[in-house]
């Protein structure tokens, strides 16, 4: 499986954020994705899983499921962790496990992963970010799907919550999954390349399907 | 339908529990219909005949009470997003939560309203007629809601705009199910004639809403 990117660019609210991205990533390997903060880092996630509209260039991913869109066969843990504070830890991951389709066998397992299992049944609402964001990670081991895209995954957690979430992104890794997190600290894998987004706003560059929303930046 | 099903039950699972909307529509209905005879005063013949109409205006605006979050709170939280990324066709989605949203408010009024329109002086025929128009009419007003309520999904206070934009949709289903409440209670007309165009109005407004939400939703993503 492989994840390609070609001079890919976004564009939001008529800002140009980044362009001429280019990247390749095959099973087995990450890709750390660096950039000052408004750089486009949770936009290039995004557009991969198909929330943000790509302005031009093209996203591939090879040895997929064809019928499928990238976003359908990815998961995505973004700045949001996706709780509803009046359901139980257990009912929580219960959802999302039978929304993304996977059998509700194996739920104590996940939990076990992230240390939540002793918390299963308590409100979601009493959890700290912290235990929050290891929730939303277990819901990535409960439902298996090769692509991982993740936004700033260590934060709120503590060194050894991201001791553990190295662990098993490893792990995901030598599965034969690809990583792609966004992301200002170290992610603690082995051998992580890095796509470092330009510091620089991009010149602005004339689309060919966009007339009158163009917005110069000096 | 795995997907489906998950979402329904998640949705009703946090209807009735603290902070969610099932009690709080029904509340609101009581309340209201409650307070309309001591407004009117004790005139029996009135209430009678205001009756049907105050029912109906009362569960209009409470199937619009906890309506604004259904899309919002998802999108706050981020399971919009996970959503989107589903299997599951958004417009499907869209009318499953519609499902879960009607079952978890909308039905509680049509139970409840027989039992609180003693107070307006509803008999037998009048109280099984009012039920049938509500129970028909009841998913009208909560699918066209959909529409609102994913229009107002990204706006902080969404609740004032889901209100504009969705009562003056509402009216026809409003006209058609009180002209058959009262036409069972004696009136000009036969009670089919309007029962018939509120039943084409639900089934009309069951194909339309979910469309019409899941454009909105996915336009706002954007």
């Amino acid at each position: 499986m492989r994840l390609s990117a070609t001079d890919l660019a976004c564009r939001r609210g008529g800002r140009d954020v980044f362009a001429g991205v280019n990247f390749s990533v095959a099973s087995g390997e990450s890709l750390a994705i660096r950039g000052r903060n408004g750089a486009g880092k949770s936009s290039l996630l995004r557009m991969v899983v198909g929330l943000v509209r790509v302005a031009s260039g093209r996203l591939s991913l090879e040895g997929g499921d064809p019928e499928l869109t990238i976003g359908e066969q990815a998961h995505y843990l973004g700045h949001l962790d996706a709780l509803k504070p009046s359901l139980s830890v257990a009912e929580n991951l219960q959802f999302w496990s039978a929304f993304f389709g996977a059998d509700n066998a194996g739920l104590n397992e996940p939990l076990r992963a992230v240390g939540l299992d002793a918390l299963a049944d308590l409100p979601a609402a009493y959890l700290s970010a912290g235990q929050r964001r290891r929730l939303s990670i277990a819901r990535l081991l409960a439902v298996k799907r090769s692509l991982w895209l993740l936004d700033e995954p260590t934060s709120t957690l503590d060194a050894a919550a991201q001791v553990r979430l190295a662990e098993i992104m490893q792990a995901h890794l030598a599965g034969g999954g690809i990583i792609l997190a966004a992301t200002h600290g170290a992610l603690g894998l082995d051998d992580t390349r890095e796509l470092r987004l330009a510091d620089t706003p991009p010149p602005s560059f004339v689309e060919e399907d966009q007339g009158g929303r163009e917005q110069q930046e000096t | 339908m795995k997907p489906l099903a998950a979402i329904l039950f998640r949705d009703m699972r946090i209807a009735v529990r603290v902070g969610g909307g099932a009690l709080m529509g029904v509340l609101f209905f009581v309340v209201v219909v409650t307070l309309v005879p001591f407004a009117l005063g004790p005139d029996l013949a009135l209430l009678k005949r205001v009756g049907p109409a105050i029912l109906w205006l009362a569960a209009l605006l409470a199937s619009l009470l906890a309506l604004d979050r259904l899309f919002a709170a998802d999108h706050d939280d981020g399971s919009l997003d996970l959503i989107l990324m589903g299997r599951a066709p958004l417009e499907i989605v869209v009318a499953t939560k519609g499902l879960a949203h009607w079952l978890s408010t909308g039905l509680p009024l049509v139970i409840a309203a027989p039992l609180i329109g003693l107070s307006l002086n509803l008999d037998g025929p009048a109280a099984a007629a009012l039920v049938l128009t509500l129970l028909v009419g009841t998913p009208a007003l909560t699918f066209i809601g959909l529409i609102g309520a994913a229009i107002a999904v990204t706006l902080r206070r969404g609740g004032l705009l889901l209100a504009v934009l969705v009562l003056p949709l509402c009216v026809p289903v409003l006209i058609f199910g009180v002209a058959a409440a009262n036409a069972a209670v004696g009136g000009t007309v036969p009670f089919g004639t309007p029962f018939t165009i509120l039943c084409a109005l639900t089934l009309a407004s069951l194909v339309v809403g979910p469309f019409a939400a899941a454009a909105a939703l996915r336009q706002e993503m954007e």
